[in-house]
């Protein structure tokens, strides 16, 4: 696969705090990234680092095949840190300009990504009067402008009402639907997990995974059971083997698995056994649930 | 560097404000230089034409102006400041950077529209100085009007030298409000460290000391004009001599300023975390 970007033992310390500790890890081509972790795991300063406005302190990284500086490889990528940052008494078309002549584009892109982020309308608005979803669209618009091959965004969702979030939502499932590279930093993990497929995820600056989303944990997830007559379900689960661990809350018993095994032969052992569930599911943890784990567990 | 200059113009002259004050730094001393040039006649009790009095000779008047143009220099200081001071409170500056323009590149756009306007500001003031000269000058002989040219060269060289320090300020403080008050500091500093050297040596070794300060230096391009034309007024007057003529080494010195004060912005933003 080709690399789009390699990081390697990168560390950045803002005196003493360590901020980003012997990081590395390398995005390749046609997937979606999600790096995670809480506020102030080093996620911004990671991605502060490889935009060119962070300075490291060690380690490096290089964009593309390295052979080009920062600055140019950042002409063929588009990002989004934290809050949009636009010329507050331009109009949207005159800001999309301006990053046009920065990247050295030619401009006819412009009204075409104002549709797809559903600005073509108010193009001639001025910045200062939009409200901070169509900030954060004006944003996506304008890192979309050279046809990157990634974008890079930071947590696009962030300070952004219900609706404003499903919008942006929407708008990175059709970027990242089209085969375009996307890093996603965010902390709100049913962002990452209903679009990404790889994760790294960070602590207090430290690595703690990367890799596949479904990977993450070694788990054959679980059965959530309910049935009449619990303590004999109890009972019978403790002594499966394919059982490692029962919870019970209320009415809801929770078997964990340690070889995965089909729902359907399950249910078949359990009714053999003389119990009749009323409820089953089989499930796996969610990205919230296995990000808990990691982080906890370390 | 033309996409560098392009860039900057975009980001002024959509800007009401930076346009209003690019306006009065270098449009308005035009008009008032213009206007005086004119015959005015005070309600009938008398004229006044100050070309009368001699001051718009070649090659006096190239002194005269690019003296009085000069004063309206903090006008645009104000704007180099802002454009500055807004880079940062917009943090546009990380945007431009993540963009992929270098943080090289974004110090020369900023040089380079100091460069261009200081340089439209001479061209302007130039040709309005030969019109008036041309129309009141009693020497028209080519030899004459290109004398004291080099006054030009000094406006030029004066504006590059001071808007890059304003530049510097700039960045050193991101804030317009406080970079402006640095140049106060730094106006208060050269005084205070020429009485400093007064005291400690004498007046002469001082002068020639404080000719080295960044503002100073830049004064000291263009000296004022009206002891010149008190000369001419009477010139007899022995105690009214001085030196007004430009020198090469007082070029020098801003120009070594200049460079200092871009360099030093460039390695302040480079060093800096955004």
């Amino acid at each position: 696969m080709e690399p789009i970007l390699s990081i390697n033992n990168l560390t950045k310390n803002f005196g003493h705090l360590t901020a980003v500790k012997d990081l590395s890890f390398t995005i390749n081509k046609g997937n979606v990234y999600g790096i995670l972790g809480p506020n102030g795991s080093g996620k911004s300063t990671t991605l502060g680092i490889v935009l060119n406005v962070v300075n490291k302190t060690s380690g490096d990284f290089k964009w593309f095949d390295g052979n080009t500086t920062t600055h140019d490889a950042l002409k063929k990528v588009g990002a989004i840190i934290e809050r949009p940052n636009f010329y507050p008494y331009m109009t949207a078309t005159q800001n999309l300009k301006l990053v046009c002549k920065i990247k050295g584009v030619d401009q006819s892109k412009i009204d075409e990504k104002l549709e797809i982020v559903g600005l073509l309308d108010r193009k001639d608005s001025k910045f200062s009067n939009y409200s901070l979803g169509m900030k954060q669209r004006l944003a996506i618009a304008s890192a979309l402008l050279n046809d990157p091959e990634i974008l890079i965004l930071d947590e696009p969702t962030n300070g952004l009402d219900p609706q404003g979030i499903h919008q942006i939502r929407e708008i990175i499932k059709q970027i990242a639907e089209k085969g375009t590279t996307i890093l996603l930093a965010s902390h709100l993990l049913d962002e990452v997990e209903k679009v990404c497929s790889h994760v790294v995820v960070l602590r207090k600056g430290v690595k703690l995974y990367s890799g596949r989303v479904d990977e993450m944990i070694s788990s054959h997830g679980f059965f959530e059971l309910k049935a009449n007559n619990q303590e004999a379900l109890i009972s019978l689960l403790e002594n499966h083997k394919s059982v490692s661990r029962i919870k019970v809350k209320d009415h809801l018993v929770t078997a964990f698995l340690n070889e995965s095994i089909d729902s359907g032969t399950f249910n078949q052992y359990l009714f053999n056994n003389g119990i009749v569930l009323t409820h089953l599911v089989q499930r796996k943890e969610s990205l919230e649930e296995q990000f808990l784990q990691l982080t906890d567990k370390n | 560097m033309l996409r560098l200059l392009h860039l900057e113009l975009q980001k002024l002259l959509l800007n009401r404000t930076s346009k209003v004050l690019i306006f009065i730094s270098f449009i308005l001393p035009f008009f008032v230089i213009l206007l005086s040039s004119l015959k005015i006649n005070v309600f009938g009790f008398f004229t006044l034409e100050l070309g009368e009095l001699g001051i718009f000779n070649f090659p006096v008047i190239w002194h005269l102006t690019t003296f009085f143009a000069s004063q309206f220099k903090f006008f645009f200081a104000i704007v180099v400041v802002s454009m500055i001071g807004n880079e940062y409170s917009n943090k546009t500056i990380k945007q431009n950077l993540i963009d992929g323009l270098s943080k090289k590149e974004f110090i020369l756009s900023k040089f380079y529209a100091i460069i261009f306007f200081s340089l439209a500001s001479t061209v302007l003031i130039g040709l309005i100085s030969l019109c008036i000269g041309l129309y009141y000058s009693s020497y028209n002989e080519f030899n004459i009007i290109i004398r004291e040219t080099s006054f030009l060269l000094a406006y030029l060289v004066k504006l590059i030298g001071f808007f890059s320090l304003c530049l510097f300020f700039g960045m050193l403080a991101k804030r317009s409000a406080f970079a402006l008050a640095f140049l106060f500091i730094l106006f208060i500093l050269e005084w205070l460290g020429f009485g400093l050297l007064t005291w400690q040596f004498n007046m002469d070794v001082a002068e020639s000391i404080q000719n080295f300060f960044p503002l100073k230096s830049m004064y000291k391009l263009i000296d004022q004009p009206f002891q010149r034309i008190a000369m001419t007024k009477f010139p007899d007057k022995g105690e009214l001599m001085y030196d007004y003529a430009v020198h090469w080494y007082e070029i020098a010195i801003v120009l070594g300023w200049t460079a200092l004060f871009i360099f030093l912005s460039y390695r302040l933003l480079k060093k800096r975390d955004l």
